[in-house]
């Protein structure tokens, strides 16, 4: 262990909610992407599934929101060490979505891909069964641009990065498949409880 | 990182506006190494600059960043992620430059506790995709503590000596608060949010700061890179496209 002289840190909160290396955000919810944030009208909002799936399919605004909406009220992770509790967004939820493109038994991983360009890598299995949404309000109202809006994709139980913004659809592999954060020296799978930030970790 | 070597990698319909300019090197971004303090200078009132010691740093690009770690006797760890200041070289030294945060956990440790000879933990350099190698005409706009970054740029453009062009717009509350007030050259463009020297307007920067460079267009165009803290980074992406400049050449590091 290093220690740094004389440094005491914060006091001691013990708090079952927060991942290793993590800390309690309160009520700043910090922005990290790397593009300019783009003025995406709903109406140009358009959301696909394809790659190895029974029924490739592109929703609409208006057709995605004829899916039975579903919410989620936890906590969020950021790979630059901030958390975030008992944020809710509302959407719906990934299977509803998978339930409809079938995808093959031999499809194993996902890009994430937004309407940027901005990539993100996935297994299939932390998308599906009640884990991730598409999401396109948050505290009951319309997602903001910059945390995503009109509707990002959100799979709270990894580090945030995954939870790609402005989400314009998923490729289904047989192979994981680096993203851009993976590309740029992050893990693969982003567990926060693992502490999986980078490469390697 | 997974072997992907087999397999035709996916490209999304839109391409990226901004891919990595360089390739991290997953090996050192994954490893802890002691960096000792040897210097601290101060830049403003609410800045100063720290020199570290790294003997095994791997070396870095203008604009990359590193995340550093304090630890306390009973194992509690805090990091954070800072940019790095100083030009590429071979001295086997690093500088930061911090803001004091109010209640900050690790910048006020730095500011109230830190004295050369003690020692604190680095991983990196981080994030290839706001990197600079010096190739692409630069144009840096930055706020506050958001000069960083863009200063390893405009050092290393010095040092080399490089021929493209660099300008950098930058905005501090007062001439005071301006972080590397003496170092900045022709290069530089100061806007002053609060007050002002003599003759220099008071202003929040705006589309008349950035219409001028955007005129002056150099073969190739410029590579943007906005630095500082979001709601600064949301703000100058904004002038800038509005300006003209294509989204796929504006690179964001947002400070949170
Ligand atoms: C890529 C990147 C590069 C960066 N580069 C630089 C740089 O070059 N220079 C620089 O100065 N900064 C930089 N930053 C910002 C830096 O990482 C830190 O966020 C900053 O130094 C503040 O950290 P801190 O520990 O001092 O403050 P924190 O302890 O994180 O506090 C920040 C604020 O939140 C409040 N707060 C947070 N948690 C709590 C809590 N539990 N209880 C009470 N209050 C709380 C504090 O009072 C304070 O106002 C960069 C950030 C990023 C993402």
């Amino acid at each position: 262990m290093n220690v740094s002289r004389g440094f005491t840190g914060r006091a001691r909160v013990h708090h079952p909610g927060l991942p290793p290396g993590q800390y309690d955000a309160g009520d700043d919810w910090p922005v990290l992407s790397a593009e300019v944030t783009p003025e995406l009208a709903p109406a140009d909002w358009t959301f696909r599934i394809d790659g190895l799936v029974e029924q490739p399919r592109t929703w609409t605004w208006e057709e995605a929101h004829t899916l039975p909406a579903s919410a989620y009220e936890g906590a969020i992770h950021c790979v630059t060490s901030w958390s975030k509790f008992g944020v809710r967004f509302g959407g719906v939820s990934l299977d509803a979505f998978l339930d409809v493109v079938r995808p093959h038994g031999s499809a194993t991983h996902a890009v994430a891909y937004s309407h940027t360009g901005y990539t993100t890598n996935l297994p299939l299995a932390d998308l599906a069964g009640g884990r991730a949404w598409i999401a396109w309000e948050y505290d009951g109202e319309p997602l903001p641009s910059e945390h995503g809006g009109p509707a990002r994709l959100l799979v709270p139980h990894l580090y945030f990065w995954k939870s790609a913004k402005w989400i314009a659809g998923l490729r289904l592999l047989d192979h994981d498949e680096p993203g851009f954060w993976e590309q740029n020296g992050y893990h693969a799978r982003g567990n926060p409880w693992e502490e999986q930030r980078y490469a390697g970790d | 990182m997974t072997e992907t070597s087999t397999h035709p990698a996916f490209t999304p319909p839109t391409r990226f506006a901004v891919p990595g300019r360089i390739v991290v090197n997953n090996r050192t971004a994954g490893m802890w190494q002691t960096a000792t303090l040897t210097e601290i200078r101060r830049e403003t009132p609410r800045a100063s600059t720290f020199r570290f010691k790294v003997p095994k740093w791997a070396g870095h690009l203008p604009g990359q960043h590193l995340m550093l770690r304090l630890t306390a006797e009973d194992g509690y760890a805090a990091q954070r992620h800072y940019s790095i200041a100083s030009a590429p070289d071979d001295s086997g030294h690093i500088e930061l430059t911090l803001d004091h945060v109010e209640g900050g956990e690790v910048s006020g440790w730095f500011h109230s506790v830190a004295e050369p000879g003690d020692e604190v933990e680095v991983r990196g350099p981080l994030s290839g995709f706001f990197a600079w190698p010096g190739d692409r005409p630069a144009l840096l706009i930055g706020a506050g503590s958001g000069v960083v970054p863009l200063m390893s740029m405009v050092r290393h453009h010095r040092a080399r000596g490089l021929p493209v062009p660099l300008r950098m717009l930058v905005s501090a509350r007062s001439p005071e608060e301006l972080i590397y007030a003496r170092e900045l050259g022709a290069e530089t463009t100061p806007v002053f949010t609060r007050s002002a020297p003599e003759g220099v307007p008071v202003a929040r920067m705006a589309a008349a700061h950035v219409a001028p460079l955007l005129a002056e267009q150099p073969p190739g165009g410029w590579e943007a890179y906005v630095c500082g803290s979001n709601a600064f980074a949301e703000h100058a992406s904004r002038l800038l496209v509005a300006g003209g400049q294509p989204v796929d050449r504006i690179r964001i590091e947002r400070f949170g």
